[in-house]
């Protein structure tokens, strides 16, 4: 059972369904827009993955709470493409799986954290073509060609560290650390948008991750910081 | 004095695995072969377990083993058990079931039946305590930590005979008392009598409080979320039914734990457990955010009385606090006492009783929270004293001025000293900062339906402990090592107290390496890290094992080069001869010089009077460099207080009930600021968990179901960025505290406090003095008062409202 480490290509079923795969690709790529335009709301979601079952084939995890109704799998996964941090990664994903559990259960990419994995915390925030995006409230299929960056694939000019990370490190920001990389997330994708924000859009830009240490300020300060340097 | 480390900005070395997603919490680990369990919770508040069958989930592919309650050790009563047939809240583990998928084993969970029989449950204290109420347990309704499990009543006519909406007090299970109480009450030239309910809520850390273990070699290998790291080590033992040295305990990293993860948890154990029946195969446990909340602790909510007396001049005579604290349904924690003693602290009253009950009820498991028992004696006694001076007519500030603590303050029941108390400066560093005078001459001003409305308030916790134990090892590369027994819990204290040790020997910052986080790394016994102790407790320890080790690098020069000990020094790198410079050794010399003259000198042998724990981390690296290991044995006389005081100017909207911070000022009496960015951010962090306190947050149940109505993050409103202030001033007072070598204070506790405090003194000073004396102050009381409508929750019930 070490599958789950990085399932990449080598994992590959000998009866991987390319076509399907290519449907998939097909897949709108802004998953937010997406929810919009067909009007799924979170509660249609939620239903609809209870309902669905829950099929996880390549990792023994089970997404959402505790005895939430999960059972056996009632539909067959699907091999799809994923970029994530500029590499294409096939994975096999269920319909209602997200993309928190495929990035960190599948893809060994554990740097997106899971605080409440119900859209509440905002811990689990990655990049989806730019837009910050709750991973655990985003069906995996429904990202399509979408890009996904997550805190691991950030890079500076120089290919070290983000001018975000950085100014996360010199304004001392994380406390516990377990919030922080979607806060950084979030930050990221505010100054991708807003290259010069005042410290109020600083505060909406992170309204969506919650922080229990409190460390709101050192975090404003730092994406303050990071817009000034970079 | 001048340091080169300390009071200097640096960047802590775990730093970068938080920014870059790194980092590993407990729930990140992953081994080969590893399988899952996950636990079956009750459903019920209170009930007995008759029956469990099995025999569908056994069919489930993949199904591995059920863990019950009587494969795990047990203790006595009130202790939390790890598994449990008498669950005593929803969510209470009852048992678990490992499968070689999580998803099996979620659904193996769900195929389980059991026979449960309901029996009678409580949500509010005052209910058990009554004649002929409900209790908690079956076998009694009043304990604590060293306080035994008892069956206390109070009679009907203790209930009658408090007035309307005012607390009863029956028979205590605790009380204390110093000072002639009743002549100086009849001394007093004002004495309030006021009827106060704290609420109690979850800890929410970010971080639920996964698990993985595996066996091997009959050594358990744990990697858990907590605050702490050697100091886990005994308590998780037990929890094994192992000795200390079958396990290696990991806590690299905790997201978040504000007192829940600060001392070993039951929880934790369960796929420790799990992996023993299944050979030793590693097994992962997933908590999820219901899951966190339900067994993730909780502060207590207190229902109190204080009858309090002062002279005209604001200072405070006599006072008498009674607290009804609400313990959950097992050994809880002692928020009660600790109510008595900071009042004790904070207003240094001339005489007071204390009285208190740690009452039993089947609501979530109680354990610290941030300032225990001494933050909901801000929230609850800041008000009051404010009340106070508008009825003396006395300045805010004044009134607290007056009865502030300084060096020659006491402390507690037996009025012992403290080693140093600066809450006057801190007053007045912030009442400057702030602009009290000029603030306050706003008070009551309206813009539309806005209030304003200026408040302060203090705080305290103590801040430091003594007696444990330093570690430090130069190797023959010449690095520093410092060996730290502290956990992570995102305070930056593990590296902050290792520059005590670098300092001591004068060592570039860059050549110190800090191991920690991983028993077998050899980790010294120290105090958890909660009770705002460890800056002060490990400077002390670090400072001390610090100095062991110049004393052995002087001897060892003076044996190499001549002379006598005392007549080399030390400084980065190097041992030289303070007459001529030029005659010196290096680290990495004598670390070398050390491995060959062994004994004392290698760690082979060690003080007798060191832990357990510290000898073993003491052998495991003996040899291996100079060591320098050594029990802090530095005088402490007294009570080293932290103590913190804030300002607020808030903005009250009468028609929304929504309350703004336009202005935050908060200053701290820690000592010298060890690490200036992280107190900053301690204090703010602290700070916004006030608001919390004050403004949102709360535990509330049905109280015919006992199920909470509001366990999401979402629903039990922790704050955002967007409900605190974009700016808040924060400064500390920095006169140092002589007893420790830095002169540091802890202060990660009060800082909470004194925010909660001062926001609900300046709530009540926008609506022209109106006392709610009930936390949080949520916007229907508001807009209620505001109206002078009667309020919609029952006076003195907690948990429910």
């Amino acid at each position: 059972m070490t599958e789950y480490f990085a399932p990449d290509e080598r994992f590959l079923p000998e009866d991987f369904d390319f076509e399907a795969s290519a449907e998939m690709d097909e897949k709108p790529i802004n998953p937010i827009n997406e929810l919009a335009r067909t009007e799924t709301t979170r509660r249609t979601f939620i239903k609809g993955a209870i309902a669905s079952g829950t099929a996880v084939s390549a990792a023994g995890f089970v997404f959402r709470g505790a005895g939430s109704g999960a059972m056996a799998a009632t539909m067959k996964p699907k091999m799809v493409s994923l970029s994530i941090n500029g590499k294409t990664r096939r994975v096999d994903v269920s319909a209602e799986e997200t993309l928190a559990f495929t990035l960190r259960y599948k893809l060994g990419l554990t740097g997106t954290k899971l605080g409440c994995d119900r859209g509440e915390c905002g811990a689990c925030t990655v990049l989806v073509d730019g837009v910050p995006t709750y991973s655990c409230s985003t069906l995996t299929q429904s990202v399509g060609k979408g890009q996904v960056t997550t805190v691991e694939g950030l890079k500076g000019k120089d290919g070290g560290l983000h001018p975000v990370q950085k100014a996360m490190i010199d304004e001392l920001a994380p406390q516990c650390g377990f919030c922080t990389s979607g806060q950084i997330m979030s930050g990221v994708a505010l100054l991708e948008s807003n290259k010069n924000p005042t410290r109020d859009e600083v505060r909406q830009g992170l309204s969506g991750n919650l922080c229990r240490c409190g460390a709101y300020d050192h975090y404003t300060n730092a994406v303050l910081r990071a817009a000034k340097e970079a | 004095m001048a340091y080169k480390l300390i009071g200097k900005d640096y960047t802590p070395p775990d730093v970068l695995a938080k920014v870059t997603g790194k980092a590993n919490y407990a729930e990140d680990m992953r081994a080969d072969g590893m399988v899952f369990c996950r636990i079956l919770g009750s459903p019920m508040p209170h009930a007995r377990v008759k029956n469990i069958d099995i025999s569908e989930a056994k069919k489930v592919k993949g199904f591995l083993a059920v863990l019950t309650a009587d494969k795990v050790p047990s203790f006595p009563p009130p202790n939390n058990p790890i598994l449990n047939n008498e669950p005593r809240f929803v969510g209470e583990p009852i048992l678990a079931v490992a499968a070689e998928t999580e998803l099996a084993a979620a659904e193996a969970v769900n195929k389980i039946k059991l026979d449960l029989e309901p029996l009678p449950f409580v949500t509010d204290p005052l209910e058990s305590l009554f004649p002929r109420g409900p209790e908690a347990r079956t076998n009694g309704n009043v304990a604590n930590v060293r306080l035994k499990l008892q069956k206390i009543k109070w009679s009907a006519k203790d209930f009658a005979s408090a007035g309307e909406g005012q607390l009863p007090m029956g028979k205590p299970a605790e009380k204390w008392q110093f000072g002639d109480l009743e002549g100086n009450f009849k001394k007093s030239d004002l004495v309030l009598d006021e009827t106060f309910v704290t609420a109690g809520y979850s800890h929410h850390s970010m971080e639920p409080r996964s698990s993985m273990a595996y066996w091997q070699n009959g050594k358990c290998y744990l990697f858990g979320s907590a605050q702490s790291q050697q100091f886990m080590i005994f308590g998780l033992s037990r929890y094994l039914g192992i000795k200390p040295p079958q396990l290696v305990y990991n806590g690299a990293f905790c997201g978040g734990g504000f007192g829940s993860k600060g001392a070993p948890y039951a929880e934790m154990v369960i796929p420790a457990h799990m992996s023993k029946l299944l050979g030793g195969k590693p097994v992962l446990m997933r908590v999820s955010r219901a899951e966190e909340f339900a067994f993730g602790k909780g502060r207590p909510g207190f229902q109190g009385r204080l009858k309090v007396g002062f002279r005209k001049d604001g200072r405070i005579l006599a006072a008498d606090l009674y607290i009804v604290h609400d313990n959950g349904p097992n050994t809880g924690f002692w928020d009660f006492r600790n109510a008595g003693s900071s009042f004790s602290i904070v207003f240094q009253p001339e005489a007071m009783r204390w009285q208190g009950i740690s009452v039993l009820t089947n609501t979530p498991v109680r354990g610290p929270q941030r300032g225990p028992g001494e933050n909901q004696t801000a929230a609850a006694v800041e008000p009051i004293i404010a009340k106070a001076a508008r009825e003396l007519g006395l300045d805010q500030v004044a009134i607290r001025r007056i009865n502030a603590p300084d060096n020659n303050a006491k402390y507690g029941a037996k009025q012992g000293p403290v080693t140093s108390a600066y809450l006057k400066d801190a007053l007045d560093k912030g009442a400057k900062l702030f602009n009290w005078d000029e603030k306050k001459k706003e008070s009551g001003k309206k813009n539309g339906s806005k209030v304003i409305g200026v408040g302060v308030g203090s705080a305290y916790h103590s801040a430091g402990a003594a007696g444990f134990d330093g570690l430090v090892r130069i190797t023959p590369d010449g690095k520093l090592h410092v060996h730290s027994g502290a956990g992570n819990l995102g305070t930056y204290s593990y590296a902050d107290t290792a520059r005590a040790a670098a300092e001591v020997l004068g060592a570039k910052w860059e050549n110190v390496i800090i191991e920690r986080g991983d028993s077998r790394k050899g980790l010294p016994f120290v105090l958890g890290q909660f009770g705002s102790n460890s800056l002060y407790t490990q400077t002390r320890t670090n400072w001390a094992a610090g100095l062991d080790a110049k004393a052995k690098l002087q001897e060892i020069a003076a044996k190499e080069l001549g002379g006598a000990a005392g007549d080399y020094d030390v400084t980065d790198s190097k041992v030289f001869n303070k007459s001529n410079p030029s005659k010196s050794i290096s680290w990495a010399q004598a670390a070398k010089k050390a491995i060959e003259m062994g004994g004392k000198y290698s760690g082979k042998e060690m003080p007798k009077d060191i832990n357990p724990i510290t000898k073993w981390a003491t052998a495991s690296i003996a040899g291996s460099g100079l060591v320098g290991v050594t029990k802090d044995k530095r005088p402490k006389k007294g009570v080293t207080p932290g103590l913190v005081t804030a300002f607020v100017k808030v903005e009250v909207d009468t028609e929304t009930g929504k309350v703004e911070v336009l202005d935050h000022v908060e200053i701290a009496d820690c000592g010298v600021a060890v690490h200036p960015a992280s107190l900053n951010t301690q204090i703010k962090g602290g700070a916004v968990m006030g608001y919390g306190m004050a403004l949102s947050e709360r535990y509330v149940f049905d109280p015919k179901l006992g199920m909470s109505l509001n366990g999401s993050l979402h629903e039990s409103r922790p704050q955002t960025i967007l409900d605190i202030p974009a700016e808040m001033t924060v400064d500390n007072v920095g006169k140092p505290d002589t007893s420790n070598p830095v002169g540091a204070k802890g202060v990660g506790e009060p800082v909470q406090g004194a925010a909660t405090a001062a926001i609900l003194v300046a709530i009540s000073d926008a609506l022209g003095g109106h006392m709610f004396n009930r936390t949080p102050v949520v916007p229907d009381m508001i807009i209620n008062a505001a109206a002078g409508r009667p309020q919609s929750y029952k006076p003195l019930a907690v948990n429910t409202q």
